[in-house]
C-alpha cells in the first residue's frame, strides 16, 4: 500500500458539466499528464537512455581530441551526428528538454503534495472507524493496565504518536516524516539543478602548462590560458587577478615506475592586498585561493635546447614536450627557432632558413637503441632524440598550428627539409651541416594545471546532504494509524465491571513489521509489556 | 600473502561450486517447504555481526505447505543445510582472500577491477547469509546466488586478475575509501537484489499458471509476494548508499580532477544507474504499475551497473581508466 496515486485525469463522474474553454481544458489536461507519476517515469527513463550516447561517443567537454579523431575516422557520419548535438549530449537541446520537462513535472508534483502535506500536518488523526475488527490489525484487551482513554493516550504519546482523544476513543498516527522526507528529497533535486545552473552561468575555468621557470610565470587572464571557458555571465575582465610561478615540482616513483607522490610548490602573487606567498598543492589537495581553485592535472619535462645559428647568435627554447601516454613518461614535442639565421648585417630574415627540431624526450633512455621509449618516468638517463628541419616553418601563413607539432604540409610540399637526426644527452652538442649547433642543456619540470571557479558548488553540496536525509526519511519511515476504543463498563461485556478495550491498526504505507509493532503497542497498553520505552525499531 | 590470497579465492570458488551442487541436489530432491522455520539458524555464529543490517523486515506469507516428510524430503533438507554451511564456508574463505589481498597491498583491496569484483561479490554473499539467517525459508534462492558467485568469481579470476600494486597518486585520498567502500557495498546489495528479483519474475509466472521452461524452475521457490518484498527491501536499502557513494565520488572528483561532475563515461553510467533505480522506486510506488514491470526495471538497473563495472572499463577510456583491467 502506498499513499501515492496517479492524479485522476478526469473530473469525478457526476460533476456538473460546465462549458470549459477548450484551450484551457487542453492546457489543464496537459499539465495533469505532465505531473503524473507515469510521465515522470517515462521522462526518467528517457533521461537514462539519452545519457547513453554521452558515454559511447566522444564528448567535446570531456576529450575534444577524441572528437577530432572521430571526425577523421567517420567523415560522413560525424558532421551529421554533430548537427544533432551528439558530441555535446549533456548540453544538447534534446537532453535539456528532457530534464527541463522532468523538473517541471517534479515541481508540478511537489507543490500540490506540499500543500496536502501541510494540511495533513495540521489535521488531527481521524476518528476511529466503526468496526475496528475490519482493520488489518485488531485486538481486544481485557482489563488492561491503561484502562481509560487518557491513560492509553499517555502510553501512545510516550511512544511519540500523535494522539487525539475523542470521548472514549483514541486515534493516533505516526510517520509524517515519510512525506516530509520525500518532499525534502525532491526539493533538494531542484536545488542541485539550480547549483548546476549557477555554476555554468557564473563559473569559469581554464587549463595551461606551467614550466618551473620564473620567466614562465602565469597571470590569470584569458589570453594566458591554452583553453578557457567562461560562463555566459562572466566577462574576461571579471577574472580575478593573481599570478603563479612554479618553484619546484617533486615526483616520487616506485621501482616499478608507478607514481607514488606528486607535489608542486608555487609562489602566489598579486593577490590584492596580499604579499606574495608560497603554497604547495598536489593531486588530491588543490590550491584553494579565495577567487578560484588550482588543480594539478599532469606533469612532464621541458627540454632546454640552445641553438647557435651560423652567425653565432644563440637562442634558447624551453618548450614543454607532451607525454605520449607511455607510463614511463616518453614525451614528444618540437623546439622551433623561427628567428634563427637572421643576417646581423642586413637584419633580414631568411624565411627559408628557419630551423626546428622535432622528436622525443626520454627521461630514462635505454643504454642501446632504438631510442624510442623511456624506461622509467624519473630522470635517470635523460636524452633527446631529435630530427632537425630547415626551411619555412609556415608560421606566418596565419593558420594556427599546434606548438607541439610541426606543420606537416610544409614538409610535404618540400618547403621544410629534414637535415639529420641525433640523440643528445645533457651537455652534448650537435653541429649541423651549416656549422650551427644545438646544445641540449638540461630540462625543467612543468605541470599542467586547471584553474576553476565553480560558484554553485556549495549549494550543490548542501542540497546533496538534504537530499540524502530526505531520501532516508522517505524510504524508511512508515505511516500508520492505531485506534483504541474503551467500551463503557456495563455494556454487557462478559467481564462486567472491568473495562474492555478494543484496538485496531492500519499501516498506511507498506510496513511488513506493522503486526509486531501493533502487538507491542497492545502489550504496552495491556500492561504486560512493562518496559514502555522499548519502542519498535527502525521507525522515525 | 598475495599468493595466499589467490589460493583462497580458488578455494572460495570451489566452496561456492560445491554449495551450488548441494543446492541443486536439494532442489532436485526436495518437496517444497519441508524446511522448518529455523533450519538455517546455526549459520548465525559464522555470519558474525558485520553483515547484519539488511532491513529485512520481510514477512513471508504462510505458503501452501506441501509437507510430505518422505525420505527424499529429509535428504533434500540435509542437502539444503549442507549448502547453507558450504556457502558460509565460502564466504569465510572469500573474506580471507580479501583480507590477505589487502595486507599484501598494504591498503584497502579496492584498487583495481579484480579486487573490486572480489569485494562486491563478497558483500553480496555475506548479505545473503544475513538474509538466510533472518528468513531461512528463502534458502532455495541459494542456488541462484551461488551460481552468480561462481560465474563472477571465475570471470574475475580468469579475465581480470592483476598483480598486487600500490595506488596511484590520484587514488591516495580518504575519499577513495569512502567512495569506493560505499559503491562496493551498494553494488553488492544490488547484486544480491537481482536474485530475488529474478526468482520473483519466475515464481509469479508459475503462480499464474505458466508451466513452460523458465517458469518450471520456480516450482519450488518461495512465494512470489515475499520475493518481491525482499527485492524491494534490498533495493531500498542499497539505493541511499549508492546515492551517497555517487555524491562522495563527486566530492572527491572535485578535489582530484577539479570538477565535481564531468560526464566521464563512469560518471555517465553511474547517473544512468541512479536514474533507473529511481525509476524502479517510482514504479513500485505507483499502484497502477504492475509489480513485474517494476521488477524488470530493477534488473535493468543492475544491467547498467554491470555495464559500468565491465563495459566502461573495457570499451571506453576515461579518467576512471586507472581501474584498468
Ligand atoms: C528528477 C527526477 C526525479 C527523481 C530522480 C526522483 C527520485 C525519487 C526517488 C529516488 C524516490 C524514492 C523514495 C521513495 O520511494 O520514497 C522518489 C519517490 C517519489 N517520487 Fe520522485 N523523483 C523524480 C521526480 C518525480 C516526479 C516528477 C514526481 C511526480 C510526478 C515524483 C514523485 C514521487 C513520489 C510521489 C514519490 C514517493 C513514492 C513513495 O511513496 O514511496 N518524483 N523519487
Amino acid at each position: 500500500m502506498t499513499t501515492v496515486d496517479d492524479r485522476p485525469a478526469a473530473p469525478p463522474a457526476g460533476a456538473p458539466r460546465r462549458r470549459v474553454n477548450p484551450v484551457l481544458a487542453l492546457l489543464r489536461n496537459s499539465w495533469r499528464q505532465l505531473t503524473s507519476m507515469r510521465t515522470a517515469l517515462v521522462l526518467l527513463f528517457l533521461l537514462a537512455v539519452a545519457a547513453v550516447p554521452g558515454s559511447v561517443l566522444p564528448q567535446r567537454g570531456v576529450n575534444p581530441e577524441n572528437v577530432d579523431r572521430y571526425f577523421v575516422d567517420h567523415p560522413d557520419l560525424a558532421p551529421r551526428l554533430d548537427q544533432l548535438g551528439f558530441f555535446e549530449v549533456f548540453g544538447s537541446v534534446w537532453f535539456s528538454a528532457i530534464y527541463l520537462l522532468l523538473f517541471t513535472s517534479l515541481v508540478g508534483c511537489i507543490l500540490p503534495r506540499a500543500r496536502d502535506h501541510v494540511r495533513a500536518l495540521r489535521m488531527r488523526p481521524p476518528a476511529a472507524p466503526k468496526r475496528l475488527d475490519r482493520l488489518p490489525a485488531h485486538a481486544v484487551l481485557e482489563a488492561p493496565a491503561a484502562a481509560d482513554a487518557e491513560a492509553i493516550a499517555a502510553v501512545l504519546r510516550r511512544r511519540r504518536w500523535r494522539v487525539v482523544v475523542r470521548g472514549n476513543e483514541v486515534s493516533a498516527e505516526k510517520g509524517y516524516l515519510k512525506e516530509t522526507g520525500n518532499l525534502l528529497f525532491h526539493v533538494s533535486l531542484v536545488a542541485v539543478l539550480l547549483g548546476v545552473a549557477l555554476g555554468s552561468w557564473y563559473g569559469w575555468h581554464g587549463n595551461r602548462i606551467l614550466v618551473a621557470d620564473p620567466e614562465n610565470a602565469f597571470c590569470n587572464t584569458r589570453q594566458q590560458y591554452a583553453e578557457a571557458t567562461l560562463g555566459p555571465r562572466v566577462d574576461s575582465a571579471d577574472l580575478p587577478p593573481f599570478c603563479l610561478t612554479l618553484d619546484r615540482f617533486e615526483a616520487e616513483y616506485l621501482p616499478s615506475g608507478q607514481a607514488r607522490r606528486y607535489w608542486a610548490t608555487v609562489t602566489v602573487d598579486n593577490l590584492p592586498g596580499d604579499a606574495a606567498r608560497t603554497a604547495g598543492f598536489s593531486v588530491n589537495s588543490p590550491l584553494r585561493l579565495d577567487s578560484a581553485n588550482v588543480y594539478l592535472l599532469g606533469n612532464g619535462y621541458a627540454p632546454i635546447l640552445k641553438y647557435t645559428d651560423r652567425y653565432g647568435r644563440s637562442q634558447t627554447s624551453t618548450t614543454p614536450f607532451l607525454r605520449t601516454g607511455d607510463p614511463n613518461a616518453t614525451e614528444e614535442g618540437v623546439a622551433a627557432f623561427p628567428d634563427a639565421n637572421v643576417d646581423p648585417k642586413t637584419g633580414k630574415r631568411a624565411p627559408d632558413q628557419q630551423i626546428a627540431f622535432e622528436g622525443l624526450y626520454l627521461p630514462t633512455a635505454p643504454d642501446q637503441g632504438p631510442f624510442v621509449e623511456s624506461r622509467f618516468p624519473a630522470e635517470r638517463n635523460p636524452a633527446v632524440v631529435l630530427v632537425a628541419y630547415r626551411g619555412n616553418l609556415g608560421l606566418d601563413a596565419g593558420i594556427p598550428g599546434s606548438v607541439y607539432k610541426l606543420d606537416q604540409r610544409q614538409v610535404e610540399n618540400g618547403k621544410l627539409k629534414q637535415i639529420g637526426d641525433k640523440k643528445l644527452a645533457p651537455g652534448e652538442k650537435w653541429t649541423l651541416d651549416d656549422g650551427s649547433t644545438l646544445e641540449f642543456v638540461g630540462t625543467k619540470p612543468y605541470i599542467t594545471i586547471a584553474v576553476r571557479y565553480a560558484p554553485g558548488q556549495l549549494l550543490m553540496l548542501v542540497a546533496c546532504a538534504t537530499l540524502l536525509v530526505g531520501l532516508m526519511g522517505s524510504l524508511f519511515v512508515r505511516r500508520r494509524r492505531v485506534f483504541f476504543r474503551v467500551a463503557a463498563p456495563d455494556t454487557g461485556s462478559p467481564t462486567s465491571g472491568s473495562s474492555l478495550v478494543e484496538a485496531g491498526g492500519l499501516p498506511r504505507t507498506e510496513h511488513p513489521g506493522f503486526a509486531d509493532e501493533f502487538a507491542q503497542l497492545v502489550a504496552a497498553v495491556s500492561g504486560d509489556g512493562r518496559d514502555d520505552r522499548r519502542a519498535p525499531e527502525g521507525d522515525e | 600473502m598475495s599468493a595466499l590470497s589467490d589460493q583462497l579465492v580458488t578455494y572460495a570458488i570451489l566452496a561456492y561450486l560445491v554449495a551450488m551442487i548441494s543446492h541443486a541436489v536439494e532442489y532436485a530432491l526436495g518437496n517444497a517447504r519441508a524446511v522448518p522455520a529455523k533450519a538455517a539458524a546455526p549459520a548465525r555464529e559464522l555470519v558474525g555481526a558485520g553483515v547484519g543490517g539488511v532491513g529485512g523486515t520481510v514477512d513471508e506469507p504462510a505458503a501452501p505447505a506441501v509437507t510430505r516428510p518422505g525420505r527424499s524430503g529429509a535428504r533434500a533438507e540435509l542437502a539444503g543445510r549442507v549448502a547453507g554451511w558450504l556457502t558460509a564456508l565460502a564466504v569465510a574463505l572469500h573474506l580471507g582472500a580479501l583480507v590477505t589481498r589487502g595486507i599484501a597491498a598494504e591498503r584497502m583491496p579496492w584498487g583495481n577491477m579484480y579486487e573490486f569484483v572480489l569485494t562486491v561479490t563478497w558483500i553480496g554473499s555475506a548479505a545473503w547469509l544475513a538474509v538466510l539467517v533472518k528468513r531461512p525459508q528463502l534458502r532455495r534462492l541459494g542456488l541462484f546466488l551461488t551460481l552468480v558467485m561462481v560465474l563472477l568469481l571465475a570471470f574475475a579470476e580468469l579475465k581480470l586478475y592483476v598483480q598486487v600494486t600500490p595506488l596511484m597518486p590520484a587514488l591516495q585520498s580518504y575519499w577513495f575509501i569512502i567512495h569506493v567502500s560505499t559503491i562496493v557495498f551498494a553494488s553488492g546489495i544490488f547484486l544480491l537484489g537481482v536474485v530475488p528479483a529474478t526468482a520473483y519474475l519466475l515464481r509469479s509466472g508459475w503462480e499464474q499458471g505458466r508451466r513452460s521452461f523458465p517458469y518450471t524452475l520456480a516450482k519450488r521457490l518461495p512465494g512470489a509476494a515475499g520475493l518481491e518484498r525482499l527485492t524491494f527491501t534490498l533495493h531500498a536499502f542499497a539505493f541511499p548508499i549508492f546515492t551517497f557513494a555517487v555524491i562522495a565520488g563527486a566530492i572527491w572528483a572535485e578535489a582530484a580532477w577539479g570538477r565535481a561532475w564531468g560526464w566521464d563515461p563512469k560518471e555517465t553510467w553511474a547517473f544512468i544507474s541512479w536514474v533507473v533505480y529511481a525509476g524502479y522506486l517510482h514504479a513500485r510506488a505507483t499502484p497502477s504499475m504492475k509489480r513485474s514491470v517494476a521488477t524488470w526495471i530493477s534488473i535493468l538497473g543492475f544491467a547498467t551497473m554491470l555495464m559500468n563495472l565491465f563495459g566502461v572499463n573495457f570499451f571506453f577510456t576515461g579518467l576512471h581508466s586507472y581501474a584498468g583491467v
